[in-house]
């Protein structure tokens, strides 16, 4: 899946094209994701506005990066989230593990 | 063709059980449905399956002299890697329970031996062998990765329970419809001691072979976290931290946990990052149970599950669900929701735990219509008489 990149300071901003994850394509997102994001990358942002669903799979694919940024001693964030898939957030707990901000701007603030 | 006949070796030092095993299993071994073979320890035990190529299944007692039933359970591996073992275990040993999972056992029965559970687990198991064979053949053959996934859905069929235990004051059913390309829904009903039964509900977040084997061990640790922990937040808190231990791939399960205790009607539970479930009132009307919060079960370890009890009232339907139903779309893309799933009970009251589930999966398929699904969809009901 096509991820599309920005960077602004030292952080980089990603965001999926397509606006549904689930079984189907949770795959094509992780490698996407992989793929988007360097080796020296310490700040990443995921915007999911575009975002309308998310399923667990989706969710996992977002943890293995996660993880892999967790690991080399970076930073992830997630912002932008409209209230359904705030929600999918919310039940798995994900919000527990993973700092959700309201904005881009607010996101660049935290960790950026 | 897989042979009708399967061949069982039961392990066990106690001479008694040979005789016993024959008698109560005599009507499936007159079917033609068993066969078994007696070995009564590891050593002679592995003789046996180095010597007899046609045994499908073990089930093995854990002590016994010369080689216990988890050096025998390693040394499986290396003589028949595609043989199943059932471990007999006592009741909530999780230290057992985990190294024979560890170590590749299907699944376990506990002592004193239950032989109506005993031929629930061994169907269950050579169910799973069967799909396991036609995998393995699958994958011989290079067939398209369709296959595989259709082979994960049957294992994952398999696991669920076939029958549900059901009394004066209780009813309990469970349905599944598998998506196309996705296999990590699962449930399970558990007979627990002094009255209480678990009852489950998860979803792992993978498809293929890989979830379906992460499933089955999460099915596996908390049927014997039940049995060892009183409360259903502490059962979580030790199935996540076994999970977590060897989970390279970020795997994960939502889970929600109750314990129905049949003396009180006190339902209590705590989740693992799951839907709440919802509880339908014999006048139609909905509530969803209160919240504890809680994360999905394998991402960290070390981490409390709070818990919350409710009392269940005559004719109270408690639902539990995966995401795959309130999430369920239709051409237009609109999502079933939560709040379609409270409403469709107000013009159809549950007749019976069955019913429940019918209503449930009517109302959603009939809001789908023919638009291919993406997510399981699995619903289990409990409801107090």
């Amino acid at each position: 899946m096509e991820i599309s990149t920005e960077r602004v300071g030292s952080a980089l901003i990603v965001m999926p094209s397509e606006n549904r994850v689930d079984g189907t394509n949770a795959r094509d997102f992780q490698v996407g994701l992989e793929a988007a994001i360097e080796e020296t990358d310490s700040a990443v942002i995921f915007d999911a506005e575009t975002l309308t669903y998310i399923s667990s799979a989706g969710l996992r694919a977002i943890l293995l990066v996660v993880k892999s940024i967790n690991r080399r001693g970076g930073k992830f964030a997630v912002c932008s989230l409209s209230d359904p898939i705030r929600e999918i957030f919310s039940i798995s707990g994900f919000d527990n593990i993973i700092p959700i901000e309201a904005s881009r701007d607010d996101a660049l603030s935290a960790i950026g | 063709m897989a042979k009708t006949t399967k061949k069982i070796l039961v392990v066990d030092d106690e001479p008694d059980l040979e005789p016993l095993m024959l008698q109560r299993m005599r009507r499936n071994i007159r079917r033609g449905e068993y066969e078994f073979v007696f070995a009564h320890d590891g050593v002679e035990a592995l003789e046996m399956l180095t010597a007899d190529k046609e045994i499908d299944m073990v089930v093995s007692d854990i002590n016994m002299p010369r080689m216990d039933g988890l050096t025998l359970l390693q040394q499986i591996q290396d003589v028949s890697p595609d043989i199943r073992a059932i471990i007999i275990s006592a009741y909530g040993d999780m230290e057992n329970i985990r190294t024979a999972m560890n170590r590749g056992a299907f699944d376990f029965v506990t002592k004193p031996l239950d032989f109506q559970d005993l031929r629930i687990t061994i169907d269950r198991t050579l169910q799973h062998l069967d799909e396991w064979r036609d995998a393995l053949q699958s994958r011989d053959k290079l067939v398209a990765l369709q296959n595989e996934l259709d082979v994960a859905n049957n294992i994952q069929q398999s696991v669920l329970p076939a029958s549900f235990p059901e009394d004066a004051s209780y009813q309990i059913y469970g349905s599944m419809q598998p998506a196309r390309n996705v296999g990590g829904d699962f449930f399970d009903v558990q007979i627990l001691r002094n009255g209480k039964i678990g009852l489950a509900i998860a979803d792992v977040s993978d498809k293929g072979m890989p979830a379906a084997l992460f499933m089955m061990s999460s099915r596996m640790l908390l049927k014997g976290a039940g049995q060892r922990f009183e409360n259903p937040g502490e059962a979580l808190e030790e199935v996540n931290n076994l999970l977590d231990a060897e989970n390279e791939a970020a795997m994960f399960v939502t889970l929600f946990y109750a314990i129905y205790d049949t003396n009180t009607s006190v339902f209590h539970y705590a989740n693992g990052g799951h839907n709440e479930p919802i509880v339908v009132h014999p006048d139609g009307s909905t509530t969803v149970i209160p919240p504890t919060g809680g994360t999905a079960l394998g991402i960290i370890p070390e981490i409390p599950y709070k818990e919350n009890s409710i009392k269940l009232e005559p004719g109270d339907t408690v639902i539990l669900y995966t995401d795959g139903i309130t999430e369920a779309f239709n051409a237009e893309g609109e999502l079933f929701g939560l709040d379609q799933l409270c409403e469709i009970f107000r013009d159809r009251q549950p007749q019976n735990a069955e019913d429940a589930s019918e209503i449930v999966f009517d109302a959603v398929n009939k809001f789908a219509g023919d638009e291919p699904q993406s997510d399981d969809q699995a619903c289990l009901v409990f409801r107090r008489t």
